[in-house]
Order: C-alpha cells, then structure tokens, then sequence
C-alpha cells in the first residue's frame, strides 16, 4: 500500500470519529440507520454545539451590553468572543463588519433595505443569476418595486454554470448592485466568485454574496474574494438555527442608515434626535440571539480544528462517488453537472416522481430534500417541477451512498 | 409499515396508466389546482349536463400519489350528480385527514386504497389537491379559471 491511500484510510477513520459527535445520527428510520442527506437543507448539530448552548444557558445567561454585574459580562464576552471567531473564520478586517442576523435570507433583506434602499435609483438595474435561491431573488424584487430599480438575470448553461461572457455583457452602465450565490443550493455549481467580484469592482458595482451553502464546504476568506457583502447562515454549518451573519465592508456598512431601530443599536435616544450606537452594533436592534451566536462560535471552532481543506476533499469526494454510483442508475439524470462543483447531487429518476422516490427512500433511513429547494427559476431553467437532491456533511459516509442507491433501486421497483 | 401499503397496485396502475388525462375539446367548468411544497400543478375539467356530471377528466403533473388520486377521482365521479360528489369530496377528505374515520370500501371503492396515505402527514396534500381543485371547478360556472393552492 502506497502512503496517499494510507493518508485516505486514515482520513477516512478521523471521519468516523467526526461522524460520533452527532448525536442525532445515532437512531433508526423505519428500522434502518439513518442517513441523514439533507445537510443543505439544514446541518446537524456536534455535541460540542449542543453543549456550548446548554452551558451558556445553565451557568452564563444574562442580556449583553447591558448590565455591570457578572452575568452580563460573561455574556458579553462569550457573544462577542463568537463575533470574534466569525470574524477569523472569513477572515474580515475587524469585528466592526460582523452583523449577527437571523440567517442569509435576514443578511441579504438588511443589504436590501439599508444599502439598495437607501442608494437605488429609477432604472438603476440589479444583476442577478439564474440558479439563485429564492432568498436571493425576492428581496431584490421588493427593493425594485420600493425604489424603481431594474432587476437582470444572467443565464446559466445546460450543466447549471453561470454563462460568464452573458453575466459580463448584463453588467452595463445603469448596474448598481451583483447578487450572486457562492454555491448553488439545488445544483452544487461553485460560481468563481473572485473573479465575478473582479469585475464588479473595476465598474464600480457592489457585490452580494449569498454564502449559506458555501461555508459548510470550502474555506471562506472575504477579503481575497473582495466582496462588498456576504451572508451566510448557522444552521448550514452545523451552528444553531435562527443565526447567521452579514459581512460588509466597514466603508458600505458606515455609509448605510440602520434598518430596524430599538434598543442596543443607539447610543443616546431622546424626542429630537437619536445618536446611533458603533458599528456592527448599529445593524443589531433589540436583544440579540445571544445563545445562538455563542452556538455559531462552537461551530466555528469544530469547523477550524478539523480544517476546511479536508473538510472540502470530504464533501467533493462524497459528491464525485454519489454521481458515480447514481450515473450508474438506468433512467436517472444528474441535474446539475458543472466541472466545479460540490457536496451535494441533484437527480431526476424516469418514471419515479421525486416526491414518491423522497417517500420511498425515507423507509430505506434515507432523508433526502424533494421539490424546488427554493429555487424554482432552475426547476423552470431545467423544463422538471422538482428534483431529488442528496446533500453531504462532515458525517457522511460511502455507506450511506450506496443506502441512497438502493432506495432509488426500490422506488423504481415498487412504482415501474 | 410496509411501503407497498402506500403504493398498492391500484395505485402504481392508475400512475402508470392515469384515466381521463385530457384536455377536452370544449371546457365546461375548468379549475386549477397547485401545491407549491412539491410543484405539482393539475387542471380538472367537467362537464355538467342537468345537474349530472357527464364528462370529467384532468391533466397535469404530480407524484404518483397525486396522479392516482386524480384518475380515480374522475372514475368515480361519471354519473354523479353536484351533491353526490359535494359527498364523496367530504369522504375522501375525512379518509385522508381523520385518524378515526372507518373507510367503507362499498361507498369508496377503489379510492379505499388512498386509506394509508393518512400514516403520512407530508403526503396528504399530494392526494388531496385533485379533490380540492374539483370542488374550485364545481363552483366555477363562469369562463375565468378558479385556482386552488394547497398553501
């Protein structure tokens, strides 16, 4: 045996252990272990997640930014510690562009309503792509119907890739704004963001980034991607529901009014004027989900002591062996082939509706998402009404694939 | 329980051979039926002809569970006068949603076999669109297409 396949073998038993954090893996579906394949939909949790929460809550509870006693402090500082790990993870300037939000989808309404709000002009165009998530879509069409501004779409090839050369020509002279997923949630395809950023930046266009499916998965680093805004969601990288982050560049972020006022955002309040506090305090009104964010920090903690790069090798050698073995599949089509691409597989079975196949493969311990993941323009771009989509996390094994096989075997058999 | 429960022969047969998909030729009364959770999307069509239903049929495309319910639906329904399928729409509906309800196989007949679809709350919706959709296209007298969400 050669020392890359040791190196493999060892990797591959690191991941068991990995696989051993998560408690909720730990159960039978239907009589079968579960495989749980539906992380882009929502990530599990580690026990060290878990515990970060519970622990907070059961020792350190207190409101933050408030009080001088002890509690608060230590809430303080655990909530501004997580601030603090955001901040490395990404690799942002300071703390000061760190916004906890409640997701992407609150991350990129805040861009919307206090960046594109506050500067979009009538006829001012916002260039979008294809294969973005609904979160991605229906935010900008609320702030083009608020200000007049022209929402664009560039198209995406028949693998589900961002049609570049048509994506360059649609930034034109009125474009203000470029919205663009990091990686795409219902076809895996990573858009080659440092360059798309590039461009937008020689024009002097901002750029949106919708980061949720991209942090799970590959290092992040937003300085060298050099966008203006990046979102990204907790629960995709194994944090806690209801908290994720808004990046911006201080300059964008200093310039912007706040978009919700209320407590912890002023400094002075009185019937004449309000003085608004610091940034990122000033995008943060009322108590934040401090628990959540502190959860976030947990996660970001595990994420950096496995290391992004394996990380990244796992969920692109899971998705490279799930294609393989479902190619494989008489009458199935892969959805989504784009050369750069990774963690999940979006598929489409003759004669199997892919709400029938979700069923099916559920009593084989398989979860997998069904439907339009929120992204109907690519169900509509691909001529389907929905698709299955099998997607990946640290914990995944080969195993599990071949579970997902054979359920797809048995759907064919119970409805051909 | 076993899967097969769920997709019984009468059922794999009606998704594999749907009765009744067509478009007629000349719509009486026409309804549109969506369920955005999972993008199946059907249309009902009816004719009523002194009270009676006398043609009926659907086109559309769903799930297996959805196509089934769809097809026998439109068996069922030949003959029926409004009120007898106002009935059968309430039997389907309490089949489909009340853990309790006993299914009379004498009154039902082949859609007894959507009994078991209850034993699966996300796929309740599915079997029940067409029958929501039916009830749209049954009040829908005028030439405008009614539309039912199952959101």
């Amino acid at each position: 045996m050669n020392k890359p396949q040791l190196a493999r073998q060892k990797d591959a038993s690191d991941f068991a252990s990995i696989r051993a954090d998560f408690p909720v893996l730990e159960q039978q579906i239907h009589g079968c272990p579960l495989a749980y394949l539906d992380s882009a939909a929502s990530a599990q949790r580690p026990r060290q997640v878990i515990d970060a929460v519970a622990d907070y809550y059961r020792h350190d509870h207190a409101n933050v930014h408030r009080g001088v006693h002890t509690l608060s402090q230590r809430a303080t500082e655990a909530y501004e510690g997580a601030r603090e790990s955001l901040r490395r993870f990404i690799n942002a300037a300071s703390t000061k562009e760190i916004i906890f939000t409640r997701g992407t989808t609150e991350a990129i309404n805040l861009v919307t309503q206090a960046f594109a709000r506050s500067t979009l002009k009538p006829g001012d165009e916002i260039l979008i792509t294809w294969m973005e998530h609904h979160s991605n879509i229906v935010p900008w069409q609320l702030v083009c119907e608020q200000t007049g501004a022209v929402l664009k779409v560039a198209p995406i090839n028949d693998k589900g890739e961002l049609e570049l050369d048509a994506w360059k020509k649609l930034l034109g002279n009125k474009t203000r704004v470029a919205a663009f997923g990091h990686i795409s949630n219902a076809l895996g395809t990573i858009n080659p963001v440092h360059e798309l950023c590039a461009e937008a930046r020689r024009r002097g266009i901002a750029t949106v980034i919708d980061g949720a499916q991209a942090l799970p998965h590959i290092g992040v680093d937003v300085r060298s991607i050099d966008c203006d805004f990046y979102a990204l969601s907790g629960h995709k990288m194994y944090g806690p529901t209801g908290i994720g982050v808004l990046y911006g560049r201080e300059e964008m972020l200093q310039r912007m009014p706040p978009w919700q006022g209320g407590g912890e955002m002023i400094l002075a309040v009185n019937f004449e004027k309000t003085v608004y506090n610091e940034l990122p305090h000033k995008f943060e009104a009322g108590t934040p989900n401090i628990a959540g964010a502190i959860g976030l920090g947990a996660a970001v903690a595990y994420l950096e002591n496995i290391g992004m790069e394996r990380i990244a090798a796992h969920g692109y050698e899971l998705m490279r062996m799930a294609s393989t073995a479902l190619s494989a599949v008489p009458g199935l089509r892969l959805i989504g082939t784009a050369e750069n691409k990774t963690a999940l597989v979006s598929f489409v079975v003759d004669g199997v509706h892919p709400h029938d196949l979700g069923t099916i493969a559920d009593h084989h311990g398989v979860a997998i998402r069904t439907g339009h993941h929120c992204a109907m323009p690519v169900m509509e771009r691909f001529g389907l009404p929905a698709t299955a989509r099998a997607s990946f996390g640290i914990y995944n094994t080969e195993a599990e694939i071949d579970q997902l096989v054979a359920a797809v075997g048995h759907a064919k058999e119970v409805l051909g | 329980m076993d899967i097969r429960q769920l997709y019984q022969d009468v059922i794999v047969d009606h998704n594999r051979s749907p009765r009744n998909f067509r478009r007629p030729e000349t719509i009486d009364r026409v309804a549109e039926g969506f369920n955005p959770l999972c993008g199946d999307k059907l249309h009902v069509y009816l004719s009523v002809t002194d009270g009676k239903i006398t043609d009926v049929s659907f086109k559309g495309s769903g799930c297996a569970i959805s196509i089934a319910s769809a097809s026998m639906m439109t068996e069922a329904l030949l003959g029926m006068d409004e009120s007898e399928a106002e009935a059968l729409f309430s039997d389907v509906h309490r089949m489909l949603t009340e853990s309790g309800f006993a299914v009379d196989p004498a009154k039902l007949g082949k859609l007894a076999s959507l009994a078991s679809v209850r034993e699966y709350p996300t796929r309740v919706k599915c079997a029940s669109l067409c029958w929501h959709t039916l009830m749209a296209a049954l009040m829908n007298t005028g030439a405008e297409l009614a539309l039912v969400s199952t959101e």
